[in-house]
């Protein structure tokens, strides 16, 4: 335990530091502009790998609808700050909740399904939620919502990725946490040992959930527009190639998997062609030679604080991702 | 009364699109358990191809029922081959390994497929030739419409469907296909070439993809390269709603989607037609995962 606490510590430190490095140089100028979005970017992006991961790479529960709840958090918070003038702190986590609210209402009729069958069942609620915006006046129809307020912040973004991460690896590391792994490698032996796993499972949906309206909150009002269009299938899927990119299954993968895609998009920008065949290839490839992705299950863990501990973890878990 | 025959007509000619595509999503289902969201986009290679050699025979200057039987030919055959290579390079690799991993991959080459196309073709729509002239027919005297398009469209579709039941049910690798989607081990036991069978799948699926893809441009005139999704997610909810597997399902989810779509087209809700598509697909999965025609398989430990 006191190994744990030390690393934790030792983590939060080694981020706070990153975080004042990064914000000196923004104050200084050294920082453009073009590379502060991409540093909200960024965030955003760890953010929503982050909560997908909870949900495909720990539970082991396929779903390409990310983009959905994202949506729904980035809609509820721009029109909260846009027509009820509500502060950006509470319009932001009024979205997450909403969201949540949403990963409760998927999770609890499409759990009987597994596999394949729920990975388009999520699709199709992604497609739902987008189709419900794009004919709701209210909304913006099809042209979105625009003008809104740029309240994202570097400190702001920071501290939110940073309350995510901590949040949804803490629950990894639990005993709930456990219990959605166990689900993962087989859900029957799972139910036998007495896990409830259609509670875990709408537990996780329902944080991933969370925290990927919280992101997308962030996201609209880091880039003033959103549109139903830019919460579809393709959206989902640069998350899904995000965590898979990392390793399913790994908090640090996700978040490097994040940063990769995030820079790859930045730099392609003007070749949109290219940038879709790249990733498709980079997955297919993936997928053949290493399906454990980049980093495995590695854990996400500081350096040489976590080896030992990293070590015994991957003796209980073995070295299957899903 | 008329109104509505009128939609059930154009219903049935959308649905048999959706068909000919389930019909591949469903073989390839049945025989190594994977959603292959490729075959979205091998119908919009089809349709290409179609295009294009359906330009240059008529610029040959062959009669227009030529024209139509080659293109078809030539797309189905091509496209045979197209889905034969997707196979062999992507999925036959993962045969060993988890189902997820799989999904992402057909993703993967979903993607590839179609920005290879944005990247050959360009990204804006492109005019399908008119290969047959359209003639309108009326029915009973009344003002029920019928266009020839409509007529070959269910007729092809018809014969592509008595070609497949008369593969599947009589010849060898029809059987072969059958025993390897009962229990790949015990086929191969038998002898059976499962490499060759998975690949024979793959070609015919591509091929009636590839059919689907003819007839789509001939129907709406106009191809691009994205133009596979929402058709492929859409019969792939049609192999979902008749029971994933079952060939005679495909069939009629294909027909009753199509025409509950373009009902509430007609009802003036066509914005959310997409929409209902998904909410069938969900309501089916929750309340008879098997869907209509599908088996129901416990789960073995």
């Amino acid at each position: 335990m006191k190994n744990i606490n030390k690393k934790f510590w030792m983590g939060i430190i080694v981020a706070l530091a990153f975080y004042g490095v990064v914000k000196v140089l923004l104050t200084t100028g050294v920082l453009s502009d073009v590379n502060q979005s991409m540093l909200l970017l960024i965030g955003v992006n760890i953010m929503l790998a982050v909560s997908l991961n909870l949900i495909t790479g720990i539970t082991g529960q396929f779903s390409i609808g990310h983009a959905g709840f994202m949506s729904v958090g980035a809609y509820t918070s721009a029109i909260l700050t846009l027509d009820y003038n509500v502060p950006f702190i509470p319009a932001i986590i009024a979205g997450g909740l909403l969201a949540a609210v949403f990963g409760v209402l998927i999770g609890m009729p499409t759990l009987r399904l597994n596999g394949d069958y729920l990975a388009i069942a999520t699709l199709g609620f992604g497609e739902i939620i987008r189709i419900i915006m794009l004919n709701t006046e209210f909304v913006g129809g099809a042209s979105g919502l625009s003008g809104i307020p740029a309240k994202t912040t570097w400190t702001m973004l920071f501290f939110f990725t940073l309350i995510s991460v901590v949040l949804i690896n803490n629950f990894i590391r639990s005993t709930h946490g456990r219990a959605c792994i166990a689900i993962r490698e087989n859900e029957i032996a799972a139910e036998a040992m007495g896990i409830n796993t259609t509670r875990y499972k709408i537990i996780a949906f329902t944080i991933g959930a969370l925290f990927a309206g919280i992101a997308g909150g962030l996201s609209a009002h880091t880039f003033y527009v959103i549109t139903p269009g830019s919460f579809n299938f393709l959206k989902s899927f640069e998350i899904i190639v995000m965590v898979v990119l990392g390793g399913l299954g790994s908090t640090a993968g996700s978040i490097v998997g994040a940063v990769f895609v995030t820079l790859l998009y930045t730099y392609l920008r003007e070749f949109p062609e290219w940038r879709m065949i790249i990733y498709s290839i980079v997955l297919i490839l993936m997928m053949i030679f290493r399906p454990s992705g980049l980093l495995g299950t590695t854990k996400f863990s500081f350096g040489k604080f976590g080896k030992k501990e990293a070590k015994a973890n991957d003796a209980i878990e073995g070295s299957s991702a899903p | 009364m008329e109104y509505f025959i009128q939609q059930l007509i154009n219903g049935i000619s959308v649905g048999s699109i959706y068909a000919l595509i389930a019909l591949g999503y469903t073989m390839v289902y049945g025989i190594i358990k994977l959603i292959n969201f490729a075959h979205g986009d091998v119908f919009m290679v089809g349709s290409f191809i179609g295009l294009y050699s359906a330009k240059y025979l008529a610029n040959a200057g062959l009669p227009p029922i030529v024209v139509l039987l080659l293109s078809l030919i030539i797309s189905m055959t091509i496209s045979a081959l197209l889905g034969i290579t997707i196979e062999r390079l992507a999925y036959k690799p993962l045969r060993k390994s988890t189902r997820i991993a799989a999904l992402i991959t057909a993703i993967g080459v979903s993607f590839l497929l179609e920005y290879t196309g944005v990247l050959i073709l360009g990204p804006q729509a492109q005019g399908f030739p008119d290969i047959m002239e359209k003639k309108q027919y009326h029915l009973f005297g009344s003002s029920i419409q019928v266009e020839s398009n409509q007529i070959m469209i269910l007729l092809t579709t018809i014969i592509l469907m008595l070609v497949l039941q008369y593969i599947v049910r009589y010849t060898k690798t029809g059987k072969a296909m059958r025993a390897v989607s009962f229990d790949v081990e015990a086929a191969r036991l038998m002898g059976i070439n499962v490499d060759r069978t998975i690949s024979a799948t793959f070609a015919i699926g591509s091929a009636l993809a590839a059919a689907a893809g003819v007839i789509f441009g001939m129907t709406y005139n106009s191809v691009d390269p994205l133009m596979g999704v929402m058709p492929g997610l859409k019969a792939f909810v049609a192999a979902v709603l008749g029971g994933i597997g079952s060939i005679p399902g495909a069939l009629v989810g294909g027909l009753l989607l199509g025409t509950v779509e373009t009902e509430i087209s007609s009802l003036g809700f066509s914005s959310w037609r997409d929409g209902v598509a998904f909410a069938v697909l969900i309501l089916i999965l929750i309340f008879k995962p098997s869907g209509l025609f599908g088996k129901n398989v416990r789960e073995k430990v």
